[in-house]
């Protein structure tokens, strides 16, 4: 298992709390919405040739909240600093649900901080087919079994954020996330209605989309409206079969095999 | 001491099944509603505060929720503004203005001014942060509830006492020209009452402010804890609370025989009561909660896993057990509960009835609602008075799906029987109201110990709440 560990840095105006793990070129990853779900198989198997850095999202876990974050566009440009101020741009970057809906923003706002991303069922543009799940009006238990197509076919659920009994500080940490996600993009209901405008300005990023048909969160929809939206920069989407939200424990091989040849 | 009349305004007329499959009045389809039933209800209403005034009252009290047969008051101001016109002397309560969910505090400076200046003077504005389903309903952010209604009630009242015109720049609202020319009839402000459930923040941020706090029919026993604790606030802060400080919301149906008000009262837990509020996703969105708040819950609440938060735990997260007693309930919690039974086919809708109704006794037991005729209820209503002092006192109507005739009836009773005894009671007992003596004007002397603000010799009396049983 490759070694990983969490250590809070003085960085971008505030304290970080950055999970790093690895060896390799460093890839950037930017957690989904409920937090960062534990290091799982896909990172073990990733951080075999690549050092995986994963900052915590300000508010949730050990990083406190920076009230001036105020939405999605202001968190980005918040890792830009970051990446910036730790040397690390440019970098890979591979972000998850929220986390992909940020990395999106920062190309947005400077595309030249990556080498190439990759942005598996980010939320921020409205599906043109379906609705993005309102994740802030159901329980958290829903929430996360939505995540999932086909929850017996993936074992690895069961270790999501720790598995087993959810203890208090978990249910804590759980509906910290929730506020934090809400208090930046409660309305619009979990996209920014101008980010279709503005990945029109990306250029010269190669840009990986990885759904799952089946996407409950996120419609597979959703993936056709990034891949048109980027419309000035080289694009590739990948559908994965009988697949929800979470390719990357639903459909490890696949969803590894495919990240490994597009950053290669 | 203070009386008023409370009606939540159920929409009485809505299938219960709707309700007690979905375990939410909140949410029922709007298909429902008959715009017939409710044109004549929202009128029925009206006339029960003119009946109110002419019986004795001292006040009606409205509140507002959203998207609920349980109470139409979706626009109280509306309806206060018409009492404002067609009462002549009772008070108009109003408990309260959801203000985080108002968006536009000025114009809701504008509009209880305006209430205030057509009933010359007879408004009492009250205000809390709204139910959770309340911030679902109206789309305001609850990751920001706390801090959006502390904004706007600092800026209704800077609508009402400082001179404008004056530029507002907070960090939720923003206004480049505040001046209203609308303003409050009564000087300097009006008064301001603030509602509450068992929270200790709130109760803190009342007495600072020497505002009355009412306590919404909370159990005795955990209400005292909260007086003091006002009272400790009010202390530090340089004045004696005291009754005219408190206020208490009390369920009650009254009517001529026992049987019949037993029989009439188990209409109070149609479609499950106000346990059935509304469903765990709706009751705690998000940043509703403060940090502090959830510890609280989960810390309780962890033992069922992360299926959800139902108000049955929300309740019960506020009582201490032993293991033993949570290992029981965690057993009892995972056979089901009526509503995924029902769901499954596993128990009928009849059954699920009869399980509501099982609590009717316990919620009896506990005073959650007091029901009887006026002579078994009295004794009750003194105890209420005896531990809690309160300077208001709230008579709430009965919910569910009783007649007009029957409700009628439950108020003459109130208003001919049982005032006046409240009134001689409140003498006895040196009772006083916000209006007989104005609350933080009394102060207090540092270094000596503050007077008591319950009785808890007559707490002793008072029964043991199962908190998990809610009407």
């Amino acid at each position: 298992m490759a070694e990983w560990k969490e250590e809070v840095t003085r960085v971008a105006g505030t304290d970080l709390a950055i999970i790093k793990g690895g060896r390799g070129k460093p890839l950037l990853v930017l957690h989904e919405e409920l937090g960062h779900p534990g290091w799982l198989n896909w990172h073990d198997e990733m951080a075999q040739d690549r050092t995986l850095i994963i900052p915590i999202q300000p508010g949730m876990g050990n990083s406190p909240r920076v009230e001036d974050i105020k939405n999605v566009h202001h968190l980005g440009l918040f890792y830009g600093w970051m990446l910036r101020e730790l040397g690390l741009a440019p970098i890979d970057v591979l972000g998850f649900s929220f986390g992909g809906w940020t990395a999106a923003e920062m190309a947005t706002a400077d595309s030249r901080l990556f080498h190439k991303m990759v942005l598996v069922a980010p939320m921020g543009i409205r599906p043109p087919d379906g609705e993005l799940m309102d994740v802030f009006t159901v329980t958290i238990g829903h929430q996360l079994s939505s995540t999932v197509h086909d929850r017996e076919a993936t074992p690895e659920y069961e270790s999501l954020y720790g598995g087993g009994e959810r203890s208090a500080s978990r249910m804590e940490a759980f509906e910290d996330a929730r506020t934090e996600t809400a208090r930046l993009a409660w309305e619009p209901i979990l996209n920014n209605p101008s980010l279709p405008f503005f990945l029109k300005s990306v250029k010269d990023l190669p840009v990986q989309l990885i759904w799952g048909r089946e996407d409950q969160v996120v419609p597979v929809s959703a993936g056709t409206a990034y891949k048109n939206a980027l419309a000035n920069t080289e694009v590739r989407l990948a559908v994965f079969d009988h697949c929800g939200h979470r390719p990357e424990i639903e459909q490890r091989d696949q969803f590894l095999k495919t990240v490994r040849e597009f950053l290669a | 001491m203070f009386v008023m009349y409370f009606t939540e305004r159920p929409y009485r007329e809505v299938p219960e099944e709707e309700i007690i499959r979905s375990r939410s009045f909140f949410g029922t389809p709007n298909k429902f509603f008959d715009h017939e039933v409710g044109a004549r209800l929202y009128n029925e209403y009206l006339d029960e505060a003119v009946y109110a005034e002419e019986l004795g009252f001292d006040g009606v009290m409205l509140n507002e929720h959203h998207g609920t047969p349980f109470c139409m008051g979706g626009v109280m101001d509306v309806e206060a503004a018409i009492l404002a016109r067609i009462t002549k002397k009772v008070r108009i309560v109003l408990l309260g203005n959801p203000l985080p969910i108002v968006k536009n505090p000025v114009r809701l400076a504008e509009e209880l001014a305006t209430i205030d200046l057509i009933s010359h003077g007879r408004l009492v504005p009250g205000w809390v942060r709204g139910a959770g389903s309340e911030q679902v309903f109206h789309n305001a952010n609850p990751a920001y509830n706390r801090e959006y209604f502390n904004e706007a009630h600092d800026l209704v009242l800077a609508c009402w006492t400082r001179p404008g015109p004056f530029r507002w720049e907070g960090k939720h609202f923003t206004y480049r020209f505040v001046n209203p020319w609308t303003l409050p009839y009564q000087k300097p402000r009006p008064p301001i009452w603030i509602p509450g459930i068992i929270s200790g923040e709130t109760v803190t941020w009342c007495a600072e402010r020497k505002y009355p706090y009412i306590g919404l029919g909370t159990s005795l026993h955990l209400t005292v804890d909260l007086w003091n604790l006002y009272g400790k606030v009010a202390a530090d802060h340089g004045y004696q609370a005291g009754s005219e400080n408190f206020g208490y919301l009390q369920q009650i149906h009254v009517a001529d025989t026992e049987e019949e008000a037993q029989e009439q009262g188990k209409a109070s837990l149609f479609g499950g009561g106000g346990a059935n509020f509304s469903r765990p996703e709706w009751t705690l969105p998000p940043g509703y909660n403060s940090k502090e708040a959830n510890r609280r819950l989960f810390q309780s609440a962890s033992d069922y896993g992360f299926l959800g938060i139902t108000s049955d735990t929300l309740a019960r997260s506020r009582e201490e057990v032993s293991p033993e007693e949570r290992a029981r309930r965690r057993a009892e919690r995972r056979q089901g509960d009526t509503r995924h039974r029902l769901q499954r086919g596993e128990i009928g809708i009849e059954e699920a009835k009869a399980k509501i109704m099982a609590n009717y006794g316990k919620a009896q037991a506990g005073m959650q609602i007091i029901i009887g005729t006026p002579k078994s209820l009295l004794p009750k209503l003194r105890l209420i008075m005896e531990v809690l002092r309160p300077g208001v006192l709230g008579l709430f109507q009965a919910q569910g799906p009783l007649t007009k005739e029957q409700r009628l009836n439950s108020m003459k009773l109130m208003g001919q029987e049982i005032l006046p005894e409240l009134r001689e009671y409140a003498k006895e007992l040196g009772i006083v109201d916000p209006f007989e003596r104005e609350p933080g004007t009394r102060p207090f002397v540092s270094g000596t110990k503050y007077e008591p603000l319950v009785d808890w010799e007559a707490l002793k009396r008072a029964p043991k709440r199962d908190e998990s049983v809610r009407v």
